[in-house]
This record gives structure tokens, sequence and C-alpha cells, in this order.
């Protein structure tokens, strides 16, 4: 994808920021720069205060599920130099996921960190008030995760797309579509464990 | 500590009308003061992040009419300028006049209700609200000819507009921007001296610009700490450049300045309504895209100026037809970041005022 409209180049930011702190960053593109997770807080707040970068505005984090890790992405925003930087930082650790949390630099992920916690199940060392924010308390799994309740294949929707190439090989859309005659349902509900609330990720 | 002054949890909602929807608050009262408050949301969580991976781009776009109710052209819009990024459909020159149109005429609809019931939460009882829903009216008449519906309009497309309005959309609209600024005035005259809205709303709920910026608010909430601020300008999208507005800007950060940077913004939005309709050209309203639009494998952050703040669209494609991983900034929610350090110290009636003030959408908060 090319960068945004205001978006820094994630090399030029990268440079500085190993230059200013050795080490930190893991990779570069274009798009973003990747830093190690244990010093991800450090990587803040040499942007929030550089005044070359001046990123004082946490404008959105959120985090992604690659399957066998997580992902987790900062934009960060100057207000008064108009640009936004990109700033990732992986978690190895799919079980138990956990990453510094960013509140010491900027308020704003306050409520932002809480709900990835709740939704993704990432713990954020160092957070004042981490808890659940949509779901309660008990909630069995955190449902953003990509293995949360695999329900067979019960998604919603066409098998594929009408007039569209059957023998592209990309992902199929809805491999086993939901069908509403009885054997169908049958079958369906077979493929449903009866124990799937407990087989969801605590 | 006493008994006589030992502190009281306080429920409110969540069904209560100065919560704005399924919200509650609990807090922790010493007499008048609040020393404690903690908000509880997700009475009205439907998991669309998680409904959104199993559907196409384009199947996605109701779910952002139901996620800010009151802003549904804005939701269209952000996820459209989002996708386009992520898969380079170009838009059609018509189609980005029109969407300017729809997105403004939904900012003067969306904050006239914000104003209407922050007004009625410091004591005018509904007269102004309503008085505030004539113009509202009128602009939701005009989303309903164009594509049937009020509320859950789905009009945006990746790539222009869903229809083009019909014959009689013209005059009407028209007809609402001439008579717009007189009734702008005249809803200033009713609120802006009067001396009860002054004393519930001047010196309340006071953020400062670097609380504002450091703790994440957007649109009118950092705008009224005096943060000139304002996607429309700093990252132009569709033909907002073209178009000559300014950002009102407030100078104390308390509640009556978010409340004039509303009032101010609808009389911008007029403006801009009256250019885009002079320079609209012809030609078609939507570029035609494939059924299944499958964008490279890649990622976006794509975000507009949505009346509540940054509306912005993280989109990640697995080169699939359904987006890897799609998340909405919400600025209502975010918004939020401040609201116990706001309250805490403050007494209860000037907390709701503050938490009317910041305009949230329950919708776009649990999303």
């Amino acid at each position: 994808m090319p960068p945004g409209p205001t978006q820094l180049s994630g090399h030029r930011v990268a440079e500085r920021l190993n230059a200013a702190l050795p080490g930190v960053v893991v990779t570069a593109t274009d798009e973003w720069v990747e830093v190690a997770p244990a010093r991800l807080v450090d990587a803040l707040r040499w942007l929030h205060d550089s005044s070359e970068f001046d990123a004082a505005q946490l404008s959105n984090c959120c985090a992604v599920d690659r399957h066998d890790r997580f992902e987790m992405v900062y934009h960060l925003q100057s207000l008064d130099l108009n640009h936004q930087i990109a700033i990732k930082a992986t978690i190895a650790d799919h079980e138990q996921p956990a990453l510094p949390s960013a509140y010491a630099v900027y308020k704003g992920a306050l409520l932002q960190e809480r709900e990835v916690y709740d939704l993704m199940g990432i713990v954020f060392d160092g957070h004042p008030d981490l808890r659940r924010i949509f779901l309660w308390e008990g909630f069995p799994g955190h449902p953003l995760r990509k293995d949360f309740l695999g329900l067979g294949n019960l998604t919603p929707g066409l098998a594929r797309f009408p007039f569209e190439d059957r023998d592209r090989p990309d992902r199929i859309m809805n491999p086993a579509p939901l069908r509403h005659d009885a054997s169908a349902r049958a079958q369906n509900e077979q493929d449903v464990p009866d124990d799937w609330r407990g087989a969801a990720p605590a | 500590m006493t008994a006589a002054n030992e502190p009281y949890i306080l429920n409110i909602g969540p069904q209560h009308p100065s919560t704005h929807g399924v919200f509650r608050l609990r807090v922790a009262m010493d007499g008048e003061t609040i020393v404690d408050m903690d908000m509880i949301v997700g009475y009205l969580h439907r998991s669309m992040e998680k409904l959104a991976e199993e559907r196409t781009y384009t199947q996605n776009i109701p779910f952002t009419d139901r996620a800010d109710y009151l802003a549904a052209m804005s939701g269209n819009l952000g996820l459209c300028i989002a996708a386009e990024r992520l898969t380079g459909v170009e838009v059609p020159e018509r189609a980005q006049y029109l969407r300017v149109i729809f997105a403004e005429l939904q900012r003067i609809a969306s904050h006239a209700m914000a104003n209407g019931t922050l007004v009625s939460d410091a004591g005018a009882w509904q007269t102004p609200l309503l008085y505030m829903f004539r113009e509202r009216e009128k602009i939701l008449d005009l989303f309903e000819m164009t594509c049937g519906a009020r509320l859950t309009t789905n009009y945006m497309r990746i790539g222009g507009v869903a229809f083009e309005p019909p014959a009689e959309f013209w005059p009407a609209l028209r007809e609402l921007v001439d008579e717009l600024p007189d009734r702008i005035d005249e809803y200033s005259q009713l609120l802006i001296d009067n001396e009860i809205f002054l004393a519930r709303t001047r010196g309340i709920g006071v953020i400062s610009a670097e609380d504002a910026i450091n703790g994440s608010l957007t649109g009118p909430a950092l705008r009224g700490s005096g943060v000139p601020w304002d996607l429309r300008k700093a990252e132009p999208y569709d033909v907002y450049d073209r178009l000559d507005f300014e950002i009102p800007v407030g100078r104390g950060g308390d509640v009556y300045d978010r409340f004039m940077v509303r009032f101010e913004e609808t009389k911008q939005s007029t403006r801009i309504i009256k250019q885009a309709i002079e320079q609209i050209p012809d030609g078609p309203h939507k570029t035609q895209i494939p059924l299944a639009l499958r964008p490279e494998p890649g990622e976006v952050y794509g975000r507009i100026e949505s009346p509540r703040g940054e509306l912005g669209f993280y989109l990640v494609s697995d080169g699939s037809p359904a987006p890897y991983r799609f998340h909405i900034r919400a600025p209502s929610f975010i918004n939020l970041s401040l609201l116990r350090q706001l309250a805490v110290g403050s007494t209860l009636p000037d907390a709701v005022v503050t938490l009317g003030s910041i305009d949230i959408v329950v919708g776009e908060i649990d999303r």
C-alpha cells in the first residue's frame, strides 16, 4: 500500500530512532517502524519528546492477531508538523501476550488499551486500570482472536461470488455456507462441539 | 472519616436521559462532590469488528451506519475513504462533491442534536432541542429522498455514492441552505447570551490544550481547547482542499467553548455546502468496481473528520474479499479518556453537562 498523504516514511523514522536509541528498531518499511517490544515505551517517549517528530498524540492503537503472534500498531500524530508515524511491536507469545503500556506517555491509551485487552487479550504492564470494557469479567475468551469459537464453518453469505472465476487460488469466502434445509442443519449442529464455551481460550 | 460524610455510590443509567443512550456511570459521592467515577459501557456491543472479518468491504458499509447512528453518512464516508486507499479505486469528481454535501449536511444534523441535548442537560428541557430538530428533520428528509433512509443511510460506496439525488433534491437543498444561517442566528440569540446557560457552562469541565492532545481527544472536544486541528484541512480528502472554510476554535476549553465550536461549525458547513452546490460538475456518480473486491495484501489507516472527531478505519487485507482485520477508531469512545479526570472534584450536575459537551454516541462507543 502507498503510505498515507501525511505519513512519514518508516525508514526515515527508523534511522533517527536507531541513532538516538541504538538497537530499538527491529525492521522498517516505507509505511511503519517495528520496535523491540521491551523498549516500546522508550521509543514512544523519544518520539513524543523529539522536536523533529513531535508525536504529540496517540491517534489510534489496535492489535492484529497473526495466528502465531500478535502485532500491536500505534498511529502517532504530530499536530504542529502535520504528519503521522506508524509504530508496530510484535508479541511473539501467542498464549500469554503482554506488552508495556503506552499510558505512561499517552493518556489517550487508557481506554484504547482496555479495549485491546478485552477483545484481544493482550496484557499491558503498567496500565493503571486494566479491566474488560465491553464484555463482562468472566466472559470466556477474547472475541477478536482468530481462534475464538471455531464454530465449524458457520459463516453468513454466499459460498462464492456469482460470475467469479472458480479456480482462483485465493481464500474462499465461505467454504461451507449455512444452508437451511433439515439435513444441512443437522450436519452443521454436529460440527459444533458441545463444549464450545470451554473450548475457547481463557 | 465519620459516618456523616462517608462516600456513597450513585448509579446513573444505563437508562437515563442525561447519559445519551445505554451508558452507565457509577459515581462515588461525598455530599455534593464526586470523589470517583467509573464508566460502564458495552450494553450496545455488537462485535462489529469481528463480524466485519467475514463480510466484504461493501457489505461492511451498513455497519458504519449503526456505529455512529447520528452521523451515518460520515461513517460511510470514513470506510469508503479507507477502502479506496487500500484498493486504489478512483472516485469521480461529481461523487466527491456529493459526498462532501452529504457529509456536511450530516454534520449540521449531528451538531444540532449534540447542542440540543447539551442544552436540555443544562436545564432548558426540550424546547431548544425541538427547535433544532426542525432543521435536522429537513436534512433527514433530504437523505430520505436520496437514498430512502433517514438514519441508517448506507449511501456511500467504494468509488462513489449509491444513487444520484433526484431532481427535487436540489431546490430543497438550496432552500435549506438559504434559511440555515437565519435559523442558526435565531438559536444563538436564544442561547449564547442566556444567563442561566452561561452559568451552567462557563468554566465547567475545563480541558487544557495539553491534556486534550495527550488524551487523544479530537473533533470539537479538541478544538474547544483552542487547538485548530481538523482533518478536513490537515489531510484533505475528497474535494475539501477546493472549498473555502475556517476552523472555529474555543479559548478556554470549557463546556461553553465546545458548544460554541459546534455552533460555528454548522455555519462553516453551510458555507461549504453553498460552494459545493456551485462547483459540482456533471458526470458519473460512481465507479464500477468488481463484486468481489480483492485488495492486494497490505494495510491502511484511513480517516476523516466526523462530527465527533477523527473517525479512522484500520484495514488489513490478506488478498481475500473480506478484511483480515477491521478496526474502527471511534472518536466518541476515545474522547471519554479524560472523563474521570474531569468529573472527579466537580458536582454531579456539572459532570452531566461535561459528558453532554463531549457528545457521545453509544453505538460508536460500544460498536
